[in-house]
């Protein structure tokens, strides 16, 4: 067990089929990983066309472009998909391929079980916009429509299109509690000889808690769309105040899943930065135990703070009190995290390749985020935010640069070692300024756009908001085009480009570096020892 | 040297906080016209002020650090991971000391005196109005007073269209407005009949979710005339960007002679109950309580939208017997967006509406449907 194995006879990788059933039958964390990520990004595509369709009909006040029933399913679309099929599988992708290189286990514990969940997906994706695509030619009143909160009663309005969406929430939720029992399992029990608990790379750290919060949620959400199918066709009452139920329940049920989801989202890119800010600072990570503490607190705070999203819902005094207090607590962890982050660039020996560009990007811009979250902490004060822009704005800068920023953060970052190819610079450099401009022009003016009192959700909007409005369209635009950039990028990586080194990053570490680029299909067959 | 900027940032946030007390900074809410909307523009200001602040100095710090410690220059990685001396323990936790401060006193005090505020509905209220959210207009009630009216948006489809030039108040106006006296505390109390709306007027620094089948309440004290407009701000369903909230605030003496003219038209309203009508009559009246209540969904045509929202044309209910459509008038249908107008519209309007439905784009039944007919069969459930 002291040998670190890195090379293998190529009758080896020979077993497997080729061709489509390759992809299909494939248990290799590899072949998944890829799988999640080519999904991941076709979704980030497909919602981000969808909520372009929305900015381009608010460019300007009237309805030139879609009709409202139309606009609705699209906001709600976008939010789904992009919270579920691109946010998750993404992190889930990374986390399947790298997972077993940084712990130097040869493959996730349970690779049939990986295999069911990432194929899942693809079904539960065409559930959700099927309905959708079929309205659109004229079949059916289209999709879900009641926006991602598929808030009750309005939920038991819509058509046929919900029942797919209640069904699809059920795939996704056996797909994402697979993934995270997969994850507990492999860190738990497939670390190399020697990585103790604390000595586990901060990535390891953050997917673990990301899994145990998940499979905390998803169960509860899971309960929440079967009573609302249940109330739907089964003459229940639990979301109807007439029956003895109480729409309100359903909020509690879902914000006791949807404001974890955002810390699901945050933590594994929370313990992906420190990778990379070490790799191009050259200097070890600060505080790794502190960042894994912050971590556990995140985790703990994360599920008994849900009602904060419903101030504005009615609630008692005491319960606005307890639910302001107990947000405001999640600064102190959220700012060790920073703390940590930044001291880790001090006085280190800076370069700023693409990763890192993206990776500061995150703290920037996640940090922007977060300070307006402890604004909307306030209860009193979040009557004027709620439901307003400034909340469209405020989630955006809290999951934008976590899921879309830090992905990319950590794509950029592997892609060498995926690739063996090291990636086109320039073209990484276009793509990250374009995405951080076309980012803030799109989100600083909705920020402006709530003060001035424009709910969201409104298909159309009285004219003090038209030039804001305008401006942040354009944003969109750019920041939708800037990804064309990153798929370019890609597909130019995967061909070709300057050989890879084993460790491509001058300062990079950890176990995954010890492996060739690109890393063969089997790797660590015979575990690495850790000192 | 990593502690000191805690300490300094915090000091310039609040210097800033202060400063801002006065001047009316790029962040600020639509002017504040009640208690509430004063202070709770009051904890924002406070808030942006030091997080403005914070996010600027950190950035600050960052950038120089991309600058001095470039590995261009020559600036070799230094290697400390954690703080290794009491006095650097010290300087690192003070930021953390600082932001509990931050979090529980700067901020949390006086949003707890915010929160206590916003919630003390009912103590000397001296009218109480309730408010109800329908699909996709709001219902305003003065239960002392006996009045209740409902509030649609006035603005011209063709102005949403683009078909005609768009109004200064755009998507803003409404035909009856909610009136309040102004400096009195009003208490109002929010439901629907339906799905969940939210009533907001941004210069009231209030908004409420109005619940179906639970109340619930918060005040507002006017303190300048004037008209006063907000949205819904709850996703209710395909006309939730078109249903406007607006507001009147007038003095005592205006207040009181609206309330009077008010209970004038109830009493019409009651009159025109018993009073029998002729077809022609009844289908002009029915024609424009089609035209504010109806044409969302079912259209101007009678046509609806194909799949999403039945034609009235040759439709079974219109052309079958009159007491089914009645019902489904009164009633709706449940689980879908057709609302149950019985609580919005008198026996008169609805008798008024079933007979334009009726008699207007080829259907032709002939039928004149009376108040009484109506009245017979409200309340009768299913």
């Amino acid at each position: 067990m002291s040998v670190a194995t890195t090379t293998h006879p190529g009758g080896h990788e020979a077993h497997h089929p080729s061709g489509l059933l390759r992809w299909i039958q494939t248990t290799n964390h590899k072949d998944i990983a890829v799988m999640y990520l080519t999904f991941a990004v076709i979704m980030l595509l497909i919602a981000g066309a969808m909520i372009l369709v929305v900015r381009a009909e608010l460019f300007q006040p009237g309805l030139q472009i879609v009709q409202p029933e139309f606009f609705n399913q699209l906001i709600t679309l976008h939010g789904l998909i992009m919270v579920f099929g691109f946010a998750m599988p993404a992190a889930t992708g990374l986390a399947n391929y790298m997972l077993p290189l940084m712990i130097g286990a040869p493959d996730m514990a349970l690779p049939r079980l990986n295999n069911w969940g990432f194929w899942i997906l693809p079904p539960a994706a065409v559930m959700l916009v099927l309905p959708f695509f079929l309205g659109l030619g004229g079949v059916g009143a289209g999709g879900i429509d009641t926006g991602w909160t598929i808030y009750a009663p309005l939920s038991m309005q819509s058509g046929w299109g919900m029942d797919f969406a209640i069904f699809s929430v059920h795939m996704l939720g056996v797909s994402s509690i697979l993934a995270s029992i997969n994850v507990i399992v492999t860190v738990l029990n497939m670390r190399a000889p020697g990585m103790t608990f604390w000595k586990m790379p901060l990535f390891a750290h953050g997917f673990l808690y990301t899994a145990i919060i998940l499979i905390t949620i998803m169960p509860v959400l899971a309960g929440g769309v079967t009573m609302l199918l249940l109330d739907r066709h089964f003459g229940t009452n639990f979301y109807n105040a007439a029956g003895g139920g109480d729409p309100v329940l359903w909020q509690h049920i879902f914000w006791f899943m949807g404001h974890p989801e955002v810390y699901v989202l945050l933590l594994p890119i929370a313990g992906l930065v420190p990778h990379i800010l070490s790799a191009f600072t050259r200097k070890p990570t600060y505080g790794y135990k502190a960042q894994v503490y912050s971590m556990w607190g995140i985790m703990f705070l994360s599920v008994i703070v849900w009602a904060h999203h419903m101030f504005t819902s009615g609630m008692s005094v005491g319960g606005q009190l307890y639910f302001m207090y107990s947000t405001m607590a999640i600064s102190l962890p959220l700012a060790v995290l920073f703390f940590c982050w930044i001291a880790t660039i001090w006085r280190g020996s800076l370069t700023f390749e693409t990763p890192m560009l993206f990776a500061i990007g995150f703290i920037v811009l996640f940090g922007w985020g977060g300070l307006t979250g402890l604004v909307l902490a306030d209860a009193a004060a979040d009557p004027q935010y709620h439901n307003a822009y400034f909340l469209v704005a405020h989630f955006h800068y809290a999951l934008y640069p976590t899921t879309v920023f830090g992905a990319m953060a950590g794509i950029y970052y592997w892609l060498p070692k995926w690739t063996g190819h090291m990636l086109d610079e320039r073209l990484g450099q276009w793509h990250f300024w374009v995405a951080l401009i076309g980012f803030n022009v799109t989100f600083i003016p909705q920020f402006l756009l709530g003060l001035a009192g424009m709910p969201r959700r409104i298909p159309d909007y009285p004219l003090m908001f038209a030039d804001w409005n305008m401006v942040s369209t354009v944003g969109a635009f750019v920041l939708g085009a800037s990804h064309l950039i990153f798929v370019w990028n890609v597909i130019k990586c995967v061909r070709g480009g300057k050989k890879a080194e084993a460790r491509a990053w001058e300062g990079a570490e950890g176990l995954e570096w010890t492996v060739p680029s690109p890393a063969p299909y089997h790797t660590f067959e015979t575990q690495p020892a850790v000192k | 040297m990593r502690g000191v900027r805690g300490e300094l940032v915090l000091g310039a946030a609040l210097a800033l906080a202060s400063a801002t007390a006065t001047a009316k900074p790029f962040w600020a809410f639509p002017d504040p016209v009640t208690p509430i909307a004063r202070e709770t523009l009051h904890v924002h200001n406070l808030f942006m002020a030091v997080i403005v602040t914070l996010f600027f100095a950190v950035l600050a710090i960052m950038l120089y650090s991309f600058w001095k410690h470039r590995k261009s220059q020559g600036h070799q990685a230094a290697t400390f991971t954690q703080p290794n001396s009491r006095k650097q323990w010290a300087w690192v936790l003070a930021p953390f000391a600082g932001l509990l401060i931050l979090d529980y006193g700067v901020f949390g005090v006086p949003a707890y005196h915010a929160v206590l505020s916003y919630e003390d509905t009912q103590n000397n209220a001296e009218l109480v109005v309730k408010v109800t959210g329908s699909q996709w207009l709001w219902q305003y009630e003065y239960p002392k007073e006996g009045i209740k009216f409902a509030s649609h948006l006035t603005t011209p489809r063709d102005q949403i269209d683009n078909k005609a030039p768009k109004g200064e108040n755009y998507l803003l106006e409404v035909d009856n407005p909610l009136v309040l006296p102004v400096g009195k505390k009003v208490r109002v109390i929010t439901t629907s009949n339906d799905v969940i709306h939210s009533w907001w007027v941004p210069a009231f620094g209030v908004k409420r979710d109005a619940v179906p089948g639970f109340l619930r309440e918060f005040w507002v004290k006017v303190e300048q005339p004037g008209t006063y407009r907000g949205q819904c701000s709850e996703l209710c369903g395909k006309e939730h960007g078109f249903m406007p909230v607006v507001v009147n605030v007038v003095s005592q003496a205006e207040y009181t002679a609206w309330v009077t003219k008010q209970k004038d038209a109830v009493a019409k309203d009651k009159e025109l109950s018993n009073a029998v009508l002729s077809l022609d009559d009844l289908k002009a009246r029915g024609e424009k309580i089609y035209a504010t209540n109806c044409t969302a969904c079912h259209q101007a045509t009678g046509m609806g939208v194909p799949n999403v929202f039945p034609s009235l044309v040759g439709s079974k209910v219109i052309t079958g017997p009159v007491e089914e459509h009645i019902k489904v008038v009164l009633n709706g249908r449940p689980n879908t967006p057709m609302a149950a107008w019985s609580k919005q519209l008198s026996d008169a309007d609805i008798a008024a509406v079933v007979t334009y439905e009726r008699n207007s784009w080829g259907n032709k039944t002939g039928d004149a449907v009376q108040a009484a007919a109506v009245g017979k069969l409200r309340g009768d459930s299913r």
